[in-house]
């Protein structure tokens, strides 16, 4: 499925840096800067940092700054916490390889609060540079490449791109399950179990990658969803890998974010003593947005001790997560609370719902967007269509890429193509993310209807 | 002696975690079995060990623990000379780094007075390069292109303008990140065919991890203790030949200054390692995140690149090479940071592509250490106001650096039974320990490792944690630990002394 297309990796990315260049030296174009809306990068989108958590870790960083009066007390009382949990006092020196121990245990009373009242525990938690760290250092684990039939991990279609190429690397085999697009991107358990079967004679599938809230589609799984998908894992005896960065982005109308971890644990025994899960989160999304800082965190629930320890020693050869990224966890883990002087400026910015633009498109269809932070519509092109754009483009590239191509080259807004992600055959979407400011979103939905109503014409 | 008992009882427990990694299941396992358990994982997992953090600094996170609950015992701190980290010990940073780096958490700061010029034209700089200018962007997997083009200006300087190119440069989460992925990108193979790797006994243990964990072949090749842990050429040979009865060796690792010995190589040295590597076919990799740790008369640090292109384009038109940098050493000391660089040299376009592929998994390296990074490379000039004190900060660190390396290498070999060589560089002594041989026979009771029960001994009866040499790779027969020189002068005197007494104590124990 992704084979053939490698060659162009990230050949768009390249164009939208030259373009970018280009527009720095001032050459002349029909827009004045890309919308780069590639990736879920907030703070690229436009989004402005949190105050506090930038106060505290300037202070963090420069230790004068905690006795200037012109920060916040809250933000300097909250800077010599942190720095008092460093070793030596200062954010150069390595922390403990599962991360500093007062922040791990400030994301287990998170996780705790989080899911009611369910305990989490400091020892099953890992912070690591960004998510994707921890997720390719459970998968390593999982992944034996000496076996035969090779390993085999269940994949959603459509499913984040970069855990797909971390599967792939590490030599295991990816047995994709259709969310159905007509349905609003759900997950059912009979496509679940027509992939497991596919796998027969292929591969051995040993885990089961969940994302919820998706990505790139912008579903929130509901409860039941999330209790058959549990209770599948434990029939087929699969180790489930839950991808959730995005559950601080849930605004769907009657939409909820229940994790995992807490799912489990209500289903009772056999269940939650049983089931192997590892669950991820950072402070790339949510109302944080700093990817640029590297820190996520996985939390490893009913995984065998013995095997433990030798996690512990992967994450221990990578030394640790880096320190300012750790604290930012800490900062969202343990956010301000009522009456702290930063506890005002502290808020959640919700992603403006395009659907309603979207799919006001002829053309264009997309189910309401429920959570994440991404839309992830598809493109209706007739056959004739198809393959007027396959004669058109340059490198007979699908349609998909040619119109987010064409997109960035005469609409400057950088999108990425449905085919990065997976898709049903004969299908096409296009992925931006929907979390810039308002004024750059209306600008984006403008500048996409404008380039969608004319390429339509051009290739009906 | 009731002590020693105590501490005897201690080690045998100790024993027992380090060796048994099997454990019974926990509450609530039903018949069914797990998933994951150590059958059914990934078997190259289980040879990773990595001692830097391994199990002797368990036993000292536990044991301080004990201290803070009040547990009474012979010390009242445990010294952490285990792991190279500066600021753990004490170091402080450099004021203009900081600086910088808080401008660029908070450019709200770039209106505050109290914050030089140049800091504030840096963080601009940066800032511009940051999408939506904030370090809380992604950059491109590769690292953000203006610093790239600062480290290529860097490395041109220091090496008498031999040009670099920014697209040979990848940013990456401190060196260790960038030497596991080009690690990834050479090893393969199966059986007979597999990827054989070069790596120096004694090493970092980084290294043979790494090799564990991707299941390539490492072959060891010794260093010459008694000559100031030289590199010689015929042993390189030897170690290379034989491998190839049961390999493909296609890489040699070199870390230059050493770790843990701390040995700066000779020009001719380098020269002569560039030419085996051509000779043999095999990729250089050449870590070099101590090149400013040089503190031994007669000792200069020689990138691996300068000397390359030195010997003509019949060598630096041909030899594949990688060299490693990292903000976590030096005089800089910022390993929270995890900031780190590595230039190749002659990779096939091909290769690079995929390289680009492998880095995109990480998706970038972390933005701060990113900062950092071009701040090193771009340090205050003499017409700027922050360069005095920039200049006096570093001077300090490096002297007092030196001076410790001298103190170490002349107490250590005071003592009867430990030999010290001369720290040239980097931040450690290795020095060989001779041990009793009813103290080889006791450890051998206890399941550990010999100077495992030696270090374990040290730590319960001093409350200093050091690495055992096993933990890096030694000759057969001999024993060796690893210290930082880090610790502050008064401290590290202290120290010194005690592992004096310990080791007196200790031979006298087990004569």
């Amino acid at each position: 499925m992704w084979n053939m297309k490698q060659l162009a990796y990230g050949a768009l990315a390249r164009r939208a840096n030259q373009i970018k260049d280009e527009l720095r030296q001032g050459v002349r174009k029909p827009y004045k800067e890309v919308i780069d809306v590639f990736q879920g990068d907030l703070h690229g989108a436009g989004m402005k940092p949190l105050t506090f958590v930038r106060q505290v870790l300037a202070a963090c960083v420069y230790p004068p700054l905690i006795n200037s009066n012109n920060l916040p007390l809250d933000v300097r009382q909250r800077a010599q916490k942190e720095l008092g949990r460093c070793v030596g006092g200062s954010v150069g020196s390595y922390s403990a390889a599962a991360g500093i121990p007062e922040i791990v245990h400030s994301i287990s009373e998170f996780i705790k609060r989080r899911d009611g009242g369910i305990p989490s525990h400091p020892e099953n938690i890992y912070i690591s540079p960004g998510s994707q760290w921890s997720i390719s250092n459970i998968l390593n684990v999982l992944v034996n490449r000496e076996a035969s039939p090779r390993t085999g991990v269940l994949i959603p279609v459509p499913c984040y791109n970069i855990t797909v190429l971390s599967i792939t690397q590490l030599g295991a085999v990816t047995v994709p399950y259709y969310l159905s697009e007509e349905q609003a991107w759900a997950l059912q358990v009979e496509e679940l179990q027509r992939a497991l079967e596919s796998a027969k004679g292929v591969c051995s599938p040993v885990a089961l990658y969940v994302i919820n809230p998706g990505n790139p589609a912008g579903y929130v799984q509901s409860q039941k969803s999330v209790q058959e998908v549990i209770r599948f894992a434990w029939e087929k005896r699969l180790f489930l890998l839950v991808d959730e960065l995005y559950q601080d982005c849930v605004y769907g109308e009657n939409c909820e974010f229940v994790s995992y971890k807490r799912t489990l644990s209500e289903m009772g025994p056999p269940f939650s003593g049983t089931v192997e899960l590892a669950s991820f989160h950072s402070v790339s999304k949510g109302f944080l947005g700093e990817c640029g800082l590297r820190a996520g965190y996985v939390e490893l629930v009913n995984l065998d001790p013995a095997v433990m320890k030798h996690i512990h020693t992967i994450f221990s050869k990578d030394s640790c997560a880096p320190v300012l990224g750790q604290i930012a966890l800490d900062l969202m883990t343990d956010p301000p609370k009522p009456g702290d002087p930063s506890y005002p400026l502290y808020k959640q910015v919700g992603p403006e719902n395009c659907t309603l633009v979207i799919n006001s498109l002829p053309g264009f269809s997309c189910p309401p967007l429920e959570g994440g932070l991404f839309a992830f519509p598809r493109l209706n092109l007739t056959p004739k269509a198809v393959q007027k754009a396959k004669v058109t483009a340059e490198m007979q590239e699908d349609p998909d890429t040619f119109y987010c191509t064409r997109l960035l080259e005469e609409g400057g807004v950088f999108t990425s193509p449905g085919w990065e992600y997976g898709q049903k055959e004969g299908t096409y979407h296009i992925r931006f993310c929907i979390a810039a400011p308002q004024d750059i979103m209306e600008e984006l939905l403008r500048r996409l209807s404008s380039f969608h109503m004319t390429f339509m014409k051009d290739f009906s | 002696m009731k002590s020693m008992y105590k501490i005897t009882l201690q080690l045998q427990r100790c024993a027992r975690d380090i060796t048994n990694m099997s454990q019974q299941a926990v509450n609530g396992i039903s018949h069914r079995g797990r998933v994951l358990t150590l059958d059914s994982m990934n078997p190259n997992v289980k040879r990773v060990e990595y001692a830097v953090r391994g199990p002797i600094v368990q036993r000292a996170v536990q044991i301080e623990k004990e201290l803070k609950e009040g547990v009474k015992k012979p010390f009242t701190e445990v010294i952490k000379a285990n792991i190279g980290d500066a600021h753990a010990m004490g170091q402080k940073p450099i004021t203009f780094f900081r600086q910088v780096l808080a401008l660029c958490s908070y450019p709200a700061l770039l209106e505050d007075s109290k914050f030089p010029e140049d800091a504030k034209k840096r963080a601009q700089r940066i800032l511009e390069a940051c999408g939506g200018h904030s370090i809380g962007a992604y950059s491109t997997s590769q690292g953000i292109e203006c610093i790239r083009q600062d480290v290529a200006r860097y490395i041109e300087k220091r090496d008498g303008g031999i040009p670099s190119n920014p697209d040979n440069i990848y940013l990456s989460t401190g060196a260790s990140d960038a030497i596991v992925t080009i690690l990834k990108l050479l090893v393969c193979g199966e059986g007979r065919d597999r990827t054989g790797v070069m790596i120096s006994i004694p090493q970092y243990p980084l290294y043979s991890a790494a090799l564990a964990d991707l299941g390539a072949v490492q072959i060891n090749y010794y260093l010459d203790e008694d000559n100031c842990w030289s590199l010689n050429i015929t042993e390189l040979r030897r170690a290379l030949n034989a491998a190839r009865e049961h390999c493909n060796p296609r890489v040699l690792c070199i870390i230059n200054p050493g770790n843990p010995t701390g040995q700066v190589q000779s020009r001719q040295c380098i020269e002569d390692v560039i030419r085996f590597a051509k000779e043999e076919h095999l990729f250089l990799m050449a870590d070099e995140v101590y090149q400013d740790n040089v503190y031994a008369e007669g000792c200069q640090f020689h990138s691996f690149k300068k000397v390359l292109f030195e010997m003509g384009p019949e060598y630096s038109n041909t030899v594949e090479m990688a060299s490693f940098h990292s903000t976590s050493k030096c005089y800089m000391g910022e390993c929270g940071f995890r900031g780190g660089y590595m230039e190749v040299i002659n990779l096939d376009p091909e290769v690079k592509a995929q390289l680009i592929k492998l880095v995109s998994v990480r998706l970038c390296p972390p933005v701060p250490g990113q900062a950092l990074l071009d701040l090193v490379v771009n340090p205050p000039q003499p017409d700027e106001p922050s360069y005095a004190t920039f200049m006096k900060e570093r001077t300090a660190v490096l002297s007092t650096l030196a001076e410790k390396a001298r103190l170490t290498e002349q107490i250590f070999n005071t003592v009867p039974g430990i030999t010290c060589n001369p720290v040239q560089g980097a931040m450690y002594t290795f020095p060989g320990i001779t041990l009793p041989q009813k103290a080889i026979d006791k450890a051998k009771e206890l399941g550990l490792v010999p100077d495992m029960f030696y270090c374990m001994r040290l730590l319960e009866e001093d409350g200093i944690c050091l690495v055992p040499g096993s933990g890096f790779g030694q000759r057969e027969g001999t024993y060796h630990f690893r210290m930082t020189i880090l610790p502050p002068t008064d401290k590290l005197k202290v120290v010194l002394q005690k592992i004096r007494e310990f080791h007196l104590r200790f031979t006298q124990e087990f004569s």
